[in-house]
């Protein structure tokens, strides 16, 4: 009796604020077909649908049971069944739960919004999704990726952030006066930004005609762009644009001057010389018979070491333009030695060796940074790492040529550039990832003390602790590990101190410059 | 009661005695060294012990800590070498472990003039290892510490797997030179750093 009143009180209240209906924007129901339109209403403070309306898309039959008051719907075999006052559906049997009951205005019935996901999706047996702040309704295998949107101003440079889910191959074009990104979608669910930067991006909104491109509107200041692509959280993506003023460097701070518009094609990426970098060799820890450490739930260390060196490589080709070489690229068993002389080799400016630590201690946790120690190698390493060229006693009774002493020593003419570069990964990682208590440390190891370039090996953390081994085997983490790593190795090529050709002009005005002659 | 300081007694009498042993043998190592192929046994000196600092993983995995542990006496300094070696390869002391694979055992222990020494572990302390740059550095200065610490006499020490120079245990650590001591990965009282 008492649910009977109240169904009725919420028909009443129904009927009532149908007399004053609100229109909220339709949603747009995309599918293979293409677009339609489905307007919603809003009903006691409901959105929703029109019965009608869901049965002419979504091809339902509709019957009123005006005796028991129920209403049954038939989507393809399966009945929906409604009940007025109820915020119930039972979907072939099963009981569903509704916003809100079902609302009548005149003859016509009203389901909440919710009744499309919860109700017909599993009525239909079709892929079927609402998105609610977009207004979209996904009929079928449409792709369609969300896409939010930032800008920031960068002095030189305005830079656009797409962090696109999920992740979307596209391809970055620059046609005249706009750059655009074509994704292979059927259409964009986007939130854009309004540009903060006008002078080099007017605006940036989706390409009408096609629905699945961001246009960027350039302005006047444009002079070329880089872009870069970068894997994000949960599957997701993450495209960075740079779009850079055409102006030199040299540019100082705050004074923005007039610039004539661009008129000369901009090169597609802006590969300055990178400050000497130009090669990195990323070592991918262990590989084939050489498993590296194992994870109590079974994560091979050579497993985990092999995608971040992946992730980096591509991430670092895309953000800073130089080439890229693995030590290796699939689980091959690669000397130690082999890694060093294949970045000796190609002449590499950097080397990054990826790890996962391991621990007899269950808990231990946090990443480290390691670069190579001399000490352990004696006085006579030092002196080889001097550059000293007298003939060198041999460890141990064996019979060693100055050669050999001297590739083995590579590193120890990189000393103090490691210990910059570790410095700079150390804190970039610090940002991102679990430290070990003692983050920096030297040790003498054998894939860094060939190396003929500044040199580092990365812990990323302990695989033999259980949280640790989820974590580096997610992707989360692996992009932060990625990035952290993309960040240090931006720092440490801007603190080189070799000028970039097309460097600041301006001479560094000497402190405390005397005025006395 | 009187039985207890007579214990006592008797245990600060074996740690002068050791102490004074340890400050002898070095003289005599320098200026006697060691015989690399053999090595004198002790019969007569089954009682006696020294102490010896020996290396274990800390409780959370991050450092080794030092600890004092007796150790059987040696004649001869590759003697003592071996005994310390030995007693680095045992069980360690609750709550440590020891960040040498259980299974390891000592083949054969040499010493050289120079003050290297060259320890011959069974290949389980490769093949059984956790690996892990951490882990394989902490196995290596177990060793290295324990005897570089103990006998003034050794100066480095060389790790060889069944006979033979190997490039590293587990992939980090370079083994192919005598390592000096190295105390940055003991930790120290009260986090002293």
């Amino acid at each position: 009796m008492f649910s009977l009143r109240t169904g009725a009180l919420l028909l009443a209240l129904g009927s009532i604020g149908a007399q004053a209906p609100s229109t909220p924007a339709p949603y747009v129901v995309l599918s293979a077909e293409g677009r339609r339109s489905l307007p919603a209403r809003l009903i006691s403070g409901q959105e929703m649908f029109a019965l009608d309306d869901l049965a002419r898309l979504f091809e339902l039959t509709v019957r009123e049971d005006s005796l028991a008051g129920g209403l049954t719907v038939t989507a393809r075999t399966q009945s929906i069944v409604l009940t007025p006052g109820q915020s119930l559906a039972s979907v072939g049997g099963r009981l569903i739960s509704l916003p809100a009951p079902p609302a009548r205005e005149g003859r016509a019935w009203f389901v909440p919004v919710d009744f499309v996901p919860r109700a017909l999706a599993p009525a239909l047996g079709t892929p079927l999704e609402l998105r609610k702040p977009s207004r979209l309704i996904l009929l079928g295998n449409v792709r369609v990726p969300r896409i939010a949107g930032n800008v920031e101003s960068l002095g030189a440079l305005a830079r656009l952030t797409l962090d696109v889910a999920p992740q979307t191959p596209h391809a970055v074009v620059h046609e005249g006066t706009r750059l655009v990104v074509k994704f292979e979608a059927d259409a964009l669910d986007a939130a854009l930004p309004a540009s903060s930067a006008p002078d080099l991006i007017q605006n940036i909104h989706i390409r009408p005609g096609d629905g699945a491109s961001v246009v960027l509107e350039l302005g006047p200041r444009f002079g070329s762009f880089r872009t870069s692509d970068l894997p994000g959280d949960r599957g997701s993506g993450r495209i960075v644009i740079d779009v850079i003023t055409q102006t030199t460097a040299a540019a100082p701070p705050g004074t923005v001057a007039p610039a004539p518009p661009a008129t000369s094609p901009p090169p597609l990426l802006d590969l300055a010389p990178a400050g000497g970098i130009r090669t990195i060799v990323v070592d991918a820890g262990h590989g084939g018979a050489e498993e590296g450490a194992h994870g109590p739930g079974g994560t091979l260390e050579k497993n985990v070491t092999l995608s971040v060196a992946r992730r980096l490589k591509g991430a670092l080709e895309a953000r800073l333009g130089v080439r890229v070489i693995l030590t290796r690229d699939g689980d091959a068993t690669v000397d130690l030695d082999e890694r060093a002389a294949l970045a000796n080799n190609n002449k590499a400016d950097l080397f990054v060796s990826l790890h996962a630590n391991a621990s007899v201690r269950a808990t231990a946790a946090g990443a480290e940074v390691f670069y190579l120690s001399l000490e352990e190698y004696g006085d006579q390493a030092q002196r080889v790492a001097r550059g000293e060229t007298e003939a060198l006693p041999v460890f141990g009774g064996g019979t060693r040529d100055i050669e050999v002493i001297l590739w083995e020593m590579a590193q120890a003419r990189y000393i103090e550039e490691s210990a910059a570069l570790a410095k700079e990964v150390e804190a970039a990682l610090r940002e991102r990832v679990p430290m070990s208590p003692r983050a920096i440390q030297q040790a003498p190891f054998r894939v860094l003390v060939g190396a003929n370039m500044p040199a580092v090996l990365v812990e990323m953390g302990f695989i033999t602790n259980a949280d640790q081994e989820r974590l580096l085997v997610s992707e989360p983490f692996q992009s932060s590990i990625v990035q952290s790593l993309v960040d240090s190795i931006i720092r440490f090529r801007d603190k080189l101190p070799s000028p970039r050709p097309a460097g600041p002009a301006v001479a560094p005005a000497r402190p405390g410059g005397g005025m006395r002659p | 009661m009187s039985r207890r300081i007579v214990v006592v007694g008797a245990i600060a009498a074996i740690a002068v005695v050791g102490a004074g042993w340890l400050m002898s043998s070095s003289r005599r190592a320098s200026s006697a060294p060691a015989n690399p192929t053999t090595a004198a046994t002790p019969a007569a000196a089954d009682a006696r012990k020294i102490t010896a600092t020996l290396y274990f993983v800390s409780e959370d995995g991050m450092s080794l800590v030092g600890v004092q542990r007796e150790v059987p006496f040696g004649e001869t300094v590759l003697d003592q070498a071996t005994q310390i070696v030995a007693a680095q390869l045992s069980v360690a002391p609750g709550p440590l472990i020891s960040a040498i694979p259980a299974e390891t055992r000592l083949r054969a222990l040499y010493l050289t003039e120079r003050g290297d020494a060259f320890v011959d572990l069974s290949e389980d302390a490769r093949t059984r290892h956790t690996g892990g740059a951490l882990e394989e550095l902490f196995t290596v200065y177990s060793i290295v510490n324990a005897l570089t610490t103990n006998l003034p006499a050794v100066k480095r020490v060389q790790i060889l797997i069944e006979g033979k120079e190997v490039d590293t245990l587990a992939g980090h650590v370079d083994l192919r030179h005598p390592l000096q001591k190295n105390l940055k990965w003991v930790r120290t009282e009260k986090g002293d750093t």
